[in-house]
């Protein structure tokens, strides 16, 4: 994926977040290394997230998944201080978050980073387009020109022909396609999104998946896509954090999460992945014995389990797995075939 | 089966549950018959609670250019709320009828397109035919202005608690409060900083219609969706921009709302308002009440009802719908042309359909005609409820009869109630009010027994039948709109001006939202839970008794009581028909000079009364059924 030219990356360190009325208390006493639920009882406050650090590149689809209320919501919207975090630094494109003020906090919002919701919050008492110039109107862009801009990009979430409706006539696709294009119209270098397709049906849901894809390769933004859903976050994420009571408990590639867990929660979750969608050749070669014959064709090593199916048929062969040029191991018929059944074996 | 050992055997003997009730009101019996005479606080209109008041009124009017709170406040105060409405009068005045007509109908048009318009104009148009132009017009002028400031003061404030919580929290128990103020206990206060006369009604008048505005106007801000506004924030947009792109558009047909109930409260109150000489309507609708003379008072009180009418489709339409603003410059014509018909037509409106006569003579023939009748029905609910009532509650110690109220709301409501219940008994001994409040007290019981008998059951009728709920429907709305003192005049026709008249009316008064508020009890009983009775082989009597009626009972205790409320404002209210004590105590302090404390020491005492039956029924809802049961 091509990485915009004015796109901006993203910097947490130490980010945490407590709701209630002596949050400040709370994290600077032991409390705050509580369990959630023994946290309220002694407190009354909810860590919502607990000293989250990472790093999203310029570019980069960086996926936040986890249970309901693990704390995602909360985290994203920490990012542009729509919740107030209780400590850390966020730093976008540089430049501190926390630190600006309300003025520089607004142009932050207003230039360099739009949301997207997950019941859409769009306004009902206006056209669609002028909800997709709304961002651009409270910056005080003049009408004709803002209108100009939200047709253009109407158009390019498919949207033609609807700038006139009230969004109460569109379906919930079309509402998220008004809310993305609302998003996309104040030209942005960040998108953050949650949830945003979880209110859809399953069919809309993969169009409009397609269509972050399809969007994220035109225009190349840096994106931080929040979900519950692993099929959405496996297909969409460049890396994934899993969250867990409001930390973040494993971070990393799709391939990372499936092929080696770091605890049960993380292997809970991508349990019911077919790992030959997931893992490549990598993770399932061998070190070649001597019964293995060298004569076999050679794959490279990020080959999909499943795309080398094909190969593996046509040949007796063990596959030889390479990285470049050098020989990583080799994978024969029946590793790929263990690496295709299901993780538990069906117990009569 | 034998019975286990190893168990404890029953206790021999346990009281039932009704046991120490039963006692305790037979003691209460016992004691009034061995006590009644005794103990009593008869009525004195001089006493010295009453001349106090009075004598600081008299201060406060002798010091009015003096004292720095009056001269440098309230004395600006009044020249401010005096100078709008008299620029609003002399501006509504000065339009002329066909140029008020004409603005009438442009703005309903420009609200609700031409049936609104057509409506509003008719409307207006029947004021004049009914003889009652230049009061109709006064009283438009005072509501104009009263519902100004109570929607200046209101909305904003509205706003601001919708957004913050805790000032939300603040206002909550004084809106309580306020609305289960009788419209009378606004008025006292306001002569004594305002003297009497418009500024003091439109005073008045505002107080009592700003808790829906703002009420109204915080929940529709509360509701805006949370989404929207945070989509708003996420693009940048400052407070200023959220609030007037975001929550004032998705609050907007909410806040008609709160504009219409603004205005329908005003003109309830402008009627009242004319007990401390506002110009208007109520002036002849006052005069007809205290002389009986229904052909006096009928133009006036169809007069409200149409403006009522009027006022409530345009402003209704005007929150439902998308405002047009092509239409404007076409509304604008049509105003400026009905003000530029002035200059042609005469001044005066031109021809007014004389009904007084007529009328008398009809109410006349019908006394005289249904006489039997309504007599029996007088002299029945007099002599075996109101007289032995009354006579019970006035001739028992009061300490009996205190003793006696406060059990019931510590039974019913709990330690808090039974609380509340002291002061107020308190507070209205010490003001030297407690005879004429008994004697208030057992019409509120008479007639709150007689709404919640015919409003529960014609809830429930209305809940069971869809064609009955089809048929009273559309007759609840047209009540609800009706201001308090309309329903005096079917009473004064039918029963003359005696107690029973109060009585009846604010009976009529306050059945339409008990019926409503029933009826929705019962239907809102889920769909489930009724299947599963049926199932169950329930005949609809078990399902009434057995499901509904028990889970609707939030909803019925809800109802009683607003009918409470309700009832009390009216009967105080009948007393300009002949509702006698604290209603009349607080009349007479208008318009005598030296009863003034009285009157002002009545108007407390209806707060107090009312506060005080408030506790005790909303006790009931908060409190579980008591179920738990204490062995003895
Ligand atoms: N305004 C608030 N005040 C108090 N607690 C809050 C608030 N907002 C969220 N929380 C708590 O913070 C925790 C994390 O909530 P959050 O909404 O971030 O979860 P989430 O991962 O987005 O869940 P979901 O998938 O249901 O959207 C929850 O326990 C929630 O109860
Ligand atoms: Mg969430």
């Amino acid at each position: 994926m091509r990485i915009g030219p004015e796109s901006a990356g993203i910097e947490v360190k130490g980010l945490w977040k407590i709701f209630g009325p002596k949050a400040e208390r709370v994290l600077t006493s032991d409390d705050r290394l509580l369990e959630p639920a023994a946290l309220r009882e002694r407190t009354g406050c909810t860590a919502a997230v607990r000293d989250v650090s990472f790093e999203v590149r310029p570019g980069e689809v960086f996926v936040v998944m986890g249970l309901s209320g693990s704390g995602k919501s909360t985290l994203v919207r920490c990012l542009t201080r729509l919740i107030e975090p209780t400590a850390g630094e966020i730093a976008i494109g540089g430049d501190d978050v926390l630190r600006a003020t309300p003025a520089g906090l607004r142009e932050l919002r207003r230039h360099r980073v739009s949301m997207v919701f997950q019941h859409f919050g769009l306004l009902p008492h206006r056209r669609v387009i002028d909800n997709v110039a709304y961002g651009l109107e409270v910056q005080g862009v003049a009408k004709a020109a803002r209108h100009a801009r939200a047709r253009e990009i109407l158009t390019l979430v498919g949207l033609d022909g609807h700038a006139g409706s009230y969004p109460d006539q569109l379906s919930g696709g079309m509402q998220q396609r008004v809310g993305l294009a609302r998003a996309l119209a104040v030209e942005p270098q960040v998108m953050l999104f949650d949830e945003p397709f979880s209110a859809l049906d399953p069919l809309i849901r993969r169009d409009m998946q397609a269509e972050i894809i399809r969007l994220h390769r035109e225009v190349g933004k840096t994106m931080v896509f929040i979900t519950h859903d692993l099929a959405e976050a496996l297909k969409l994420g460049e890396r994934i954090a899993i969250m867990r009571d409001g930390s973040i408990v494993q971070l990393g590639t799709p391939e990372e999460l499936v092929g080696a867990p770091a605890d049960d929660y993380v292997a809970d979750f991508v349990r019911d992945v077919p790992r030959s969608d997931v893992l490549s050749l990598r993770w399932i070669c061998r070190e070649p014995d001597e019964h293995d014959s060298m004569e076999g064709p050679p794959l490279p090593a990020s080959t999909l389990i499943k795309d080398a199916v094909q190969v593996a048929t046509a040949t007796a062969l063990p596959i030889r797995v390479t990285d470049g040029e050098r020989l990583v191991g080799v994978v024969d018929r029946v590793d790929i075939l263990a690496a295709m059944a299901p993780r538990q074996p069906v117990t009569a | 089966m034998a019975a286990e050992p190893g168990l404890a055997p029953p206790p021999a003997f346990r009281l039932p549950r009704w046991a120490a009730p039963a006692a305790f009101t037979l003691v209460l019996v016992l004691a009034y018959l061995l006590l009644r005479g005794s103990g009593t606080l008869p009525h004195d209109d001089d006493a010295p609670q009453f001349t106090a008041i009075t004598e600081l009124r008299e201060w406060v009017d002798a010091h009015k250019n003096d004292s720095p709170l009056f001269l440098y406040f309230v004395n600006y105060v009044r020249l401010f709320i005096g100078g709008l409405f008299a620029l609003l009068q002399t501006s509504l005045h000065g339009l002329g009828w066909p140029g008020l007509i004409g603005v009438m109908g442009a703005l309903g048009w420009l609200a609700g397109g031409w049936r609104t318009g057509l409506l509003a104009m008719a409307s207006l148009a029947a004021c004049g035919v009914l003889g009652v132009w230049t009061l109709t017009v006064d009283t438009l002028a005072l509501v104009g202005a009263s519902v100004l400031l109570s929607l200046a003061i209101g909305l904003p404030l509205g706003v601001w608690a919708g957004r913050s919580p805790r000032l939300r929290r603040a206002l909550g128990p004084v809106l309580d409060f306020m609305q289960i103020m009788p419209t009378f206990a606004y008025l006292a206060p306001m002569v004594l900083f305002f003297q009497i006369g418009a500024p003091a009604g439109v005073a008045a008048t505002m107080i009592y219609s700003i808790p829906p505005a703002i009420r109204i106007t915080a929940l529709a801000i509360e509701q805006v969706s949370p989404t929207a506004v945070e989509a708003s924030a996420s693009l940048g947009a400052t407070p200023r921009q959220t609030l007037t792109k975001v929550y004032l558009p998705l609050a907007r047909s909410t806040m008609g709302l709160a504009i219409n109930q603004t205005i329908m409260m005003a003109l309830s109150m402008v009627v009242i308002a004319n007990l401390i000489n506002s110009p208007g309507l109520g002036s002849d609708i006052i005069k007809g009440l205290s002389r009986e003379n229904v052909g006096l008072m009928l133009p006036a009180g169809l007069a409200i009802v149409l403006i009522g009418i009027a006022l409530d489709r345009t402003t209704m339409a005007a929150s439902r719908q998308r405002f047009r603003p092509s239409r404007v410059p076409y509304a604008v014509a049509a105003g400026l042309a009905g003000a530029g018909l002035t200059f042609v037509l005469p001044a005066e409106w031109p021809w007014v359909l004389r009904t007084a006569q007529p009328v008398n003579e009809a109410v006349r023939w019908a006394e005289r005609s249904w006489f039997e009748v309504t007599d029996a029905i007088k002299e029945a609910v007099s002599l075996f409820l109101l007289n032995p009532l009354e006579g019970v509650l006035t001739s028992a110690p009061w300490w009996l009869v205190a003793l006696a109220l406060l059990a019931l709301a510590w039974r019913i409501g709990g330690v808090r109630p039974a609380v509340t219940v002291a002061v107020c008994v308190a507070a209205i001994v010490l003001l030297a009010l407690w005879e004429h409040s008994m004697v208030t007290l057992a019409m509120v019981i008479v007639a709150v027994a007689a709404t919640l008998a015919i409003g529960v059951s014609l809830g429930i009728l209305g809940a069971r039948s869809a064609r009955f709920s089809a048929f009273q429907r559309p007759l609840l709305d047209a009540a609800q709109t009706l201001p308090a003192f309309v329903y005096l005049l079917p009473a004064l026709a039918l029963f003359g001006a005696t107690r029973f008249t109060a009585i009846f009316a604010s009976v009529i008064y306050a059945v339409p939202p008990v019926v409503r508020l029933v009826e929705e009890g019962i239907r809102n009983v889920p769909p489930t839970v009724v299947e599963a009775a049926l199932s169950a082989g329930s005949t609809p009597r078990q399902m009434l008794w057995k499901v509904q009626l028990p889970m609707a009972r939030k909803a019925i205790l809800l109802a009683a009581n607003q009918g409470i409320v309700m009832t009390l404002a009216m009967v105080v209210l009948g007393a300009l028909v002949g509702g006698g004590a604290l209603g009349y105590d607080v009349v007479s302090g208008f318009s005598q000079r030296t009863d003034f404390g009285m009157g002002f020491a009545a108007g407390v005492a209806i707060v107090l009364l009312g506060i005080m039956l408030d506790r005790i029924t909303q006790g009931a809802d908060r409190r579980p059924p008591p179920l738990r049961r204490k062995s003895l």
